[in-house]
């Protein structure tokens, strides 16, 4: 019988919440375990290898020296290195606290922080090449599947480029920028989600990173004009990936 | 004989990393314990300062992805409580139906996941599924129907996105919910044969008598509000959590260890959760008690898994109930920023979950406290290892090892969680 392909399931700073979407692929999770063979995944088996891995899926961005060392090796021994969900991407949320200086941060929980040696949080991509990128806090499981499915058959993803509003066409949803005056980021996030938010009534925060090329200027200067002031807006965008290259300017220094 | 050391590097089968060593000396004193969480901090109290009082609930719903809900709930609640806002029955009723769905989740993932491989002699439940295929697929089902609530409800199950300062953005329809609730009539017959799986499984005997906390309500079985009380007689609001209970920290673990000021550590979670509210389940829950044996109050916290079965029966009564009584009408939401403190318990599948909040002005957060469940029984589950590893040091290191492991999974820790 041919080897199943490997799949390596690695945590570092975050909520686990991305693998948890792997576990709530409830449909077809056991489907899955007949043509992958998961060796490493510590939240779920008691016996993990060491690798080698066909696909390593990476949850959590990196915030301690020892984190960095770690990345590097499972890179070592990972064929397609994928950088799961926002924190790997580019830190996510914790990122907010790339503003703060460190140690202010550390004695705002810690009254010793002899013991603590945290860095700034950034994403896996700033010390290892990564090959595929899923977007998301967290990703769709629509996204998972693609990234498995298409690393299976060595072929690239469909994963989407183009901002939340087209989804939002698709879904037939009123404009919320347009008819309700609200501070949607839609028009510079990553589509991907199926525009849960906007669906529901709620604006867009944001939670899937930049999508590719957006116009953050020109969207901060509708925020503008809706009367928001520069400290929403710098908030707006240091929030899910106020580390990018994209999203940097308005993200403030 | 010779010392003993017991040594895991990175505990599998729970949410976040930690560790654990033992050394035991030849005489059998315990020389060295720890439980040494070396989960990365992410520094949410000193992030979380400067931002919009709106954005709290988005932001704390970040620290653990297995309890979100439990998380967004206690930040709305605290905010709420600073600015006065009063949310509406219906925003009561249905915040309450998707934190018992998130309990449905997450303690099946507990169940049937984490804890089951251990109790049945295998090393996951993914090497179960050869053999027991069935169990398996019921535990997916469950966790399944928790998802799909807590979907329904907040528009995805992971870091939900509906719930709101004074309620909800969008509400579900008639139609959604009377097809959850045909279901969750289905899924009773799998929670009562998940209380039998975890009444027949053999759990190690062990029982140490500490102090049980939980949230309480005489008229219902709190989980989203109720007074802090414990077997030991504390009886607090919300407000007055800090002049009760204290954390300190300890060099070998970025989670801080709480305790009940003047007295010790504690345990919160299902199983506290039992002792202290079973007479506010429903009446087909503590049928399921009864027919189980379990005694209350109990306090062998391998009990624990019995207990978040026997709370299935109840979540899934009380769902029904809910269901049954909502009304579905539109509500305005209104709020006015001010200046304030606002403190909110609940109850997370894991235990008991503190916020609080200062707010200035315009709202924007001027200090963050939190204490999430995991950091409430860090001190207490090492506790319960040392009087695990006394009454058995005569086991081999990998049989006493494995104990300790499936002492420490049997109170789900959320690493992530108590370190934040």
């Amino acid at each position: 019988m041919k080897k199943k392909p490997t799949i390596g399931i690695f945590k570092f700073t975050g909520c686990a919440g991305c693998q948890l979407e792997l576990l709530h692929l409830e449909d077809v999770f056991i489907n899955l375990l007949d043509i992958v063979d998961i060796t490493y995944w510590v939240m779920v088996k008691r016996e993990n290898t060491e690798g080698p891995w066909d696909i390593s899926l990476v949850e959590g961005g990196i915030s301690t020296p020892e984190e960095i060392e770690e990345i590097k090796e499972i890179r070592k021994k990972s064929k397609i290195l994928v950088a799961f969900g926002d924190c790997a991407v580019n830190g996510c949320i914790p990122s907010i606290r790339n503003w703060i200086p460190q140690m202010e941060a550390e004695q705002c929980v810690y009254s010793d922080t002899s013991s603590i040696h945290s860095t700034k949080i950034l994403g896996i991509g700033e010390y290892v090449k990564v090959d595929m990128v899923l977007k998301g806090c967290p990703p769709h499981r629509e996204n998972i599947i693609e990234v498995i499915k298409s690393s299976l058959l060595n072929i690239r993803p469909r994963l989407r480029q183009h901002p939340v509003c087209m989804e939002c066409k698709l879904k037939d949803n009123a404009c919320l920028i347009i008819s309700k005056n609200l501070p949607c980021m839609g028009p510079v996030t990553s589509a991907g989600c199926g525009a849960i938010c906007p669906s529901l009534n709620r604006i867009c925060e944001g939670c899937y990173g930049p999508m590719s090329n957006p116009n953050t200027s020109a969207l901060a200067d509708v925020f503008r004009k809706m009367g928001y002031s520069e400290e929403d807006i710098k908030r707006k965008f240091r929030k899910y990936a106020g580390m990018t290259p994209e999203f940097r300017k308005e993200a403030g220094d | 004989m010779t010392k003993k050391t017991l040594t895991v590097n990175y505990i599998a089968r729970v949410e976040g990393r930690g560790a654990l060593d033992v050394t035991i000396s030849p005489s059998k004193e315990i020389e060295d314990l720890k439980l040494r969480i070396y989960e990365p901090p992410r520094f949410f109290e000193a992030f979380m300062i400067g931002r919009r009082c709106d954005e709290i609930m988005e932001l704390a719903s970040r620290i653990c992805g297995i309890c979100p809900v439990a998380h967004q709930i206690t930040a709305l609640r605290a905010i709420e409580n600073a600015l006065d806002v009063n949310p509406s029955d219906q925003t009561k009723d249905l915040r309450k139906l998707m934190a018992i769905s998130a309990h449905i989740q997450s303690n099946v993932l507990s169940m049937y996941f984490l804890s089951l491989p251990d109790l049945m002699g295998y090393e996951s439940s993914i090497a179960m599924t050869k053999n027991h295929s069935e169990i398996v697929k019921r535990g997916l089902r469950l966790k399944k129907l928790g998802n799909d609530i807590t979907d329904l409800i907040g528009g995805r199950a992971v870091h939900p996105v509906t719930a709101v300062i004074g309620g909800f953005t969008a509400i579900p329809t008639k139609e959604k919910l009377s097809m959850i609730r045909e279901r969750l009539v289905d899924a009773k017959k799998d929670a009562h044969e998940t209380v039998d799986l975890f009444t027949k499984v053999e759990k190690p005997l062990f029982e140490r008598k500490c102090e049980h906390i939980a949230i309480s309500d005489s008229r219902h079985y709190a989980i989203n509000e109720g007074r802090l009380r414990s077997t030991e007689g504390l009886n607090i609001h919300e407000t007055e959590y800090r002049d009760y209970i204290s954390e300190k920290q300890v060099p070998y673990s970025t989670a801080l260890h709480s305790y009940v000021k003047t007295r010790d550590a504690f345990m919160v979670g299902p199983l506290p959760r039992l002792n202290l509210n079973i007479p506010q389940m429903s009446l087909d829950a503590k049928d399921a008690a009864k027919r189980s044996g379990i005694k209350i109050p109990n306090y062998n916290p391998f009990n624990s898994h019995l207990a978040r079965a026997i709370e299935l029966v109840h979540d899934i009564d009380e769902s029904i109930e809910i269901i049954d009584r909502l009304p579905l009408k539109q509500e305005k939401r209104e709020y006015q920023s001010k200046a304030g403190f606002g403190a909110a318990i609940t109850e997370a599948p894991r235990g008991s979950l503190y916020h609080s909040y200062i707010l200035d002005n315009n709202g924007i957060v001027k200090k963050a406290d939190l204490v999430p469940p995991t950091s409430h029984n860090a001190r207490n589950i090492e506790k319960d290892i040392y009087k695990l590893v006394e009454e058995n040091s005569d086991l081999s290191v990998e049989e006493l090892t494995l104990k300790c492991e499936m002492l420490i999974r049997a109170y789900d820790p959320c690493i992530s969680c108590s370190t934040h």
